[in-house]
């Protein structure tokens, strides 16, 4: 029963969730069963691509949440992306024991080129998956507590928390780019090995790792769904359309930003988490100022305040730089320059409003009567 | 040399003189040679000049001539005879008469000694084969490139076997060692005598001191008296009697230079066992205050020289913060892409100067207003086909003007291509200016904060004093009153958003003389140039300039301690932290507007 009132509430949602779980079953499928030479195998890189794919559309979804539903412009959330990816690729550095370059059994490869002579104290845990696990929430977590906690308390809004929270994930940058960091420096971590025991590069990891990422999104999904749909979803929302009357009636509007921007940013640390695996590779690259951007970009391009805008939006957003990249490299920034500049003066509700606007048989979004 | 010395040939010369309000050189080169030897009619015709600027230039023409060779062509005045007797026994007679010609020369003082000298000592002088003329030769890819020895006239390039070399013995050696630094000691441009001093200072012996002692007694000069009281100093230190040492550190005190610091410092050393090189106490402790005082002095120097940095880094801030400050504040329009037309300017410099490859300097001057058009249309552009759609929505602004900077860039990485391109510096904007050992000033970030003042104080002049600035200051305060009033807001706007972005322009003009130029030149400036602003204050042009100076210098002043990368991120989460204690920046706008 519920699930039909979903349906019905909600389709878009429903056909978006299921295609999502046709996808990661189908694919791993593809490559799993078929011989080398099908034409029906898909090969190990379409499956890390869909997956990088999915951890995109997690950030976005979790930007779509601050954004879309906040109404906070938050240009730092690549930062959280990252810090969950680095505290997934400091986990994966301690498994590569005494493989590595220099046979080192405790320390990584670059700490060894550096002349380190032991593990820095932020190091110990990480050869446990569930530590591992644990920061990768708490991490990216409490950095947007305290963040949100001491921007929204002082009633920093609009373009000032936009800037600072850029400030925020350009000091980031700068800091992860120093060798004394102990985060391996400009090349950041790579050349991993084992995930929970197993090879990080075999077809069945890649697939087990897409198969978590799509249910790990869709879980997501619903979450942050059933957080719009609450009571504080509709404070948040309300916060974002006039953020003064809310807290006149008598709200503390600061705690609820707070709420949602960690929430934001612990899905933007699983997502960063999910991500290194899949790519092999974190670096301080991803903290940088253009990726948040970027992220803003597939959020306004699939939606904002939609949820699915956001997952659809990176998805659409990526998939094209991966077809423009490879084929002129230099249409992408026009491409995305463009996008931005269209978006934003042409739909401000993204495609998902342009399709919201065609004349519909069937309406796709309903309101409840009386649920304010 | 016939020269006319009637009173009709003055009144001529004096007619030409005061209509140019200069002296036509080939005029004055005629009168020189009589001139030189007739000091009343010098000061008669200098008396005779009613304008004083136009008197320094005769002065200094007149100078020029006196000493630049092959002009006034001084062997005719000094004594002719003499000096082309002297340099045709230096080409061709034994090593003996060489020696009373090289003495003969010193003698005469002739102005082309010098050289002549010089030449003969690094192996430069040469006589031509045919007819023996004595010539300055240096050895170049294609040959050796020839300069007459007695007139400094150029006389081409010639091939080796040509020329033939001024030998030379080792005693003849010496006593040339000996006499050209007598005579650059005495010479008469302070430079050379002050290059003497020192060079005297590396090879001192009884004699060469005694030349400084002689020296110090006629010379007018502050700068070189100081420089030969300094060397007999350091000297007068390795004295065997108490009161000349101490005299000594006394005076080496007020000289910091890294010379006497190393030698005061070899005065208070201790050997292994801990006891002191030098046995006499009192000047041991004398040298000790003497050093404590200099090294007062360097961090007082190192202070000045890292606020200087720290200045000049505030100046490269305040300009790319300046545009910036006008459309974020006066308009509430957040401009990414003001980086990129920060970048624009830059590429303007360095087009200009493809176009103008031997006037580089004009080049960067003319770049300034070209750079300030090209960025103004760019933005007036934007503005007009973007933003406009926009007011009212700061943060769709913020990122539909950053889909413009990812166009521009790429535009400039499809025309420029993505490597970096150099901008060279003008010869005017180059090296330092050293004032001592150590404190050394470079020009180029010298000028970049005078300019940096220049731009600060037209803008300012700008909004407070035109009309323009007028309009747009009521449309920051109030737009629909603004409009009530009969103020175009749109022409205001657009205006607007040209202006910040020209001086975006200009300021890349300076960017491409201290950094490189590339498409990502607008990225690496546009997070700190947005801190100043929102650390100034929105809308307050004095806030922005205080920011920026005061992050610069704070920049600057972590550096030593911290590194400069770690500096950078103190000083961001410092504006992190800011923001939170004083939401609206130093200096906040103030009334209903700052609710907004």
């Amino acid at each position: 029963m519920m699930l039909m009132d979903w349906y019905r509430n909600d389709k878009a949602a429903v056909w978006l969730m299921a295609a999502i779980v046709i996808t990661v079953t189908l694919l791993p499928l593809g490559n799993l069963v078929f011989p080398a030479d099908s034409p029906l195998r898909v090969t190990a890189y379409s499956i890390s691509l869909i997956g990088k794919y999915l951890c995109y559309a997690l950030l976005g979804l979790s930007l779509d949440l601050v954004w879309g539903y906040c109404g906070i412009l938050a240009l730092g959330q690549s930062a959280f992306f990252a810090l969950g990816g680095y505290a997934m690729g400091m986990y994966l550095m301690r498994q590569i024991g005494s493989r590595g370059v220099y046979g080192n059994p405790e320390l990584p490869d670059f700490m060894v080129f550096l002349n380190w002579q032991e593990l820095p104290w932020y190091w110990f845990g990480f050869n446990q998956f569930w530590f591992a696990l644990l920061m990768i929430v708490l991490v990216p977590g409490l950095l947007a507590f305290v963040f949100g906690w001491l921007a929204f308390r002082s009633r920093v809004t609009g373009v000032y928390l936009s800037i600072i929270t850029q400030a925020l994930t350009y000091a980031l940058l700068l800091a992860f780019f120093r060798n004394e960091m102990g985060f391996g420096g400009n090349n950041g971590l790579t050349d991993f090995k084992d995930i929970l025991g197993f090879n990080v590069h075999s077809d069945g990891v890649r697939a087990s790792l897409l198969m978590v990422t799509g249910l790990i999104l869709i879980a997501a999904f619903l979450a942050s769904r059933s957080v719009i749909n609450s009571k504080l979803g509709r404070v948040v929302t309300a916060i974002r359309d006039q953020e003064m009357r809310v807290r006149f009636i008598g709200y503390r509007v600061e705690l609820f930003k707070l709420w949602i921007f960690v929430f934001a940013a612990v899905l933007a640390g699983i997502a960063g988490a999910l991500y290194v695996p899949q790519v092999g590779i974190i670096n301080p690259s991803e903290f940088s100022p253009l990726n948040s951007l970027e992220i803003v970009i597939w959020v306004a391009i699939g939606g904002r305040g939609t949820l699915y805008g956001g997952i659809i939006g990176a998805i659409l957003v990526n998939y094209a730089k991966t077809l423009l990249t490879g084929w002129l490299p230099e249409i992408w920034l026009f491409f995305l320059g463009a996008a931005f500049i269209v978006v934003t003066v042409f739909l401000p509700d993204g495609l998902i409003g342009l399709l919201q606007r065609l004349p519909k048989r069937i309406p796709i979004r309903k309101v409840k009567a009386g649920a304010a | 040399m016939p020269f006319d010395f009637s009173h009709e040939s003055f009144r001529q010369a004096r007619h030409e003189r005061n209509q140019l309000f200069t002296v036509r050189p080939e005029f004055v080169e005629g009168l020189i040679p009589s001139f030189s030897n007739n000091p009343i009619l010098i000061r008669i015709l200098l008396t005779d000049m009613k304008s004083s600027l136009a008197k320094v230039c005769f002065k200094l023409i007149l100078l020029v001539l006196l000493y630049v060779p092959g002009m006034g062509s001084a062997e005719d005045t000094a004594a002719p005879s003499d000096f082309a007797i002297a340099i045709s026994k230096l080409a061709t007679a034994s090593m003996q008469e060489r020696e009373a010609a090289v003495q003969q020369l010193i003698s005469l003082k002739a102005p082309r000694t010098l050289p002549i000298l010089q030449g003969l000592l690094d192996g430069q002088l040469y006589k031509l084969r045919e007819g023996d003329k004595l010539v300055l030769a240096k050895q170049q890819d294609t040959g050796f490139s020839l300069v007459d020895a007695a007139s400094g006239d150029d006389l081409g390039i010639k091939e080796s076997t040509d020329i033939q070399k001024i030998p030379l013995n080792n005693s003849l050696r010496a006593r040339l060692r000996k006499s050209l630094g007598n005579l650059q000691l005495n010479s008469t441009e302070t430079a050379i005598r002050i290059e003497a001093v020192k060079a005297i200072a590396k090879v001192l012996d009884e004699e060469s001191l005694q030349l400084l002692r002689d020296r110090l007694a006629i010379e007018q000069e502050t700068i070189v008296q100081d420089q030969i009281r300094l060397v007999l100093a350091l000297e007068q230190l390795n004295s065997t009697t108490k009161s000349p040492r101490i005299d000594a550190i006394n005076l080496l005190k007020n000289h910091p230079t890294q010379e006497v610091v190393n030698r005061l410092n070899t005065l208070v050393e201790k050997d292994d066992e801990g006891n002191y090189l030098e046995t006499d106490s009192d000047v041991r402790n004398k040298a000790k205050t003497a050093l404590a005082a200099i090294n007062s002095k360097i961090s007082l120097y190192s202070g000045i020289e890292t606020l200087f940095f720290g200045l000049s880094l505030g100046a490269v801030l305040v300009l790319s913060a300046i545009g910036l400050a006008i459309t974020f504040g006066v308009m509430g329009v957040i401009n990414m892409a003001h980086g990129e037309l920060m970048m624009l300017g830059a590429y303007t410099t360095y087009v200009m100067q493809q176009l103008m490859p031997n006037q580089l300097g004009a080049a960067v001057l003319l770049s300034i207003p070209a750079a300030f058009v090209i960025s103004a249309l760019t933005g007036i552009g934007i503005e007009r086909g973007i933003i406009r759609f926009l007011y009212g929505r700061p943060l769709e602004t913020l990122l539909a003007t950053f889909g413009v900077s990812l166009v521009l860039q790429q535009t400039v990485r499809s025309i420029f291509s993505p490597l970096n391109r150099s901008v060279a510096t003008p010869e005017f904007m180059s090296g330092a200016w050293q004032i001592n050992d150590f404190l050394a000033l470079t020009w180029n970030r010298f000028y970049i904060l005078i300019f940096c003042l220049l731009v600060f104080a037209l803008l300012l002049q700008i909004l407070q004093r035109t009309r323009l600035g007028l309009e747009v200051r009521a449309v920051a305060q109030n737009r629909n009153m603004a409009k009530a009033m009969g103020i175009p807001t749109d022409w205001v706007d657009a205006m607007t958003f040209g202006l910040g972005s020209g001086i975006a322009g200009v300021a890349g003009v300076a960017l491409s003389q201290i950094t490189n130029v590339g498409p990502n030149l607008g990225q690496s400036y546009i997070v700190d140039s947005f801190m100043v602003v929102v650390f100034g204050g929105v809308g307050n042009l004095w806030g922005t300039l205080l920011a920026g100076f005061s992050l610069g210098i704070a920049n600057k002043l972590l550096e030593p301690a911290a590194g400069a990368v770690l500096a950078k991120i103190l000083v961001l989460v410092f504006i992190i932290l800011f923001i939170q204690k004083r939401p609206r920046g130093l200096f906040p706008q103030k009334g209903r507007a700052a609710e907004n």
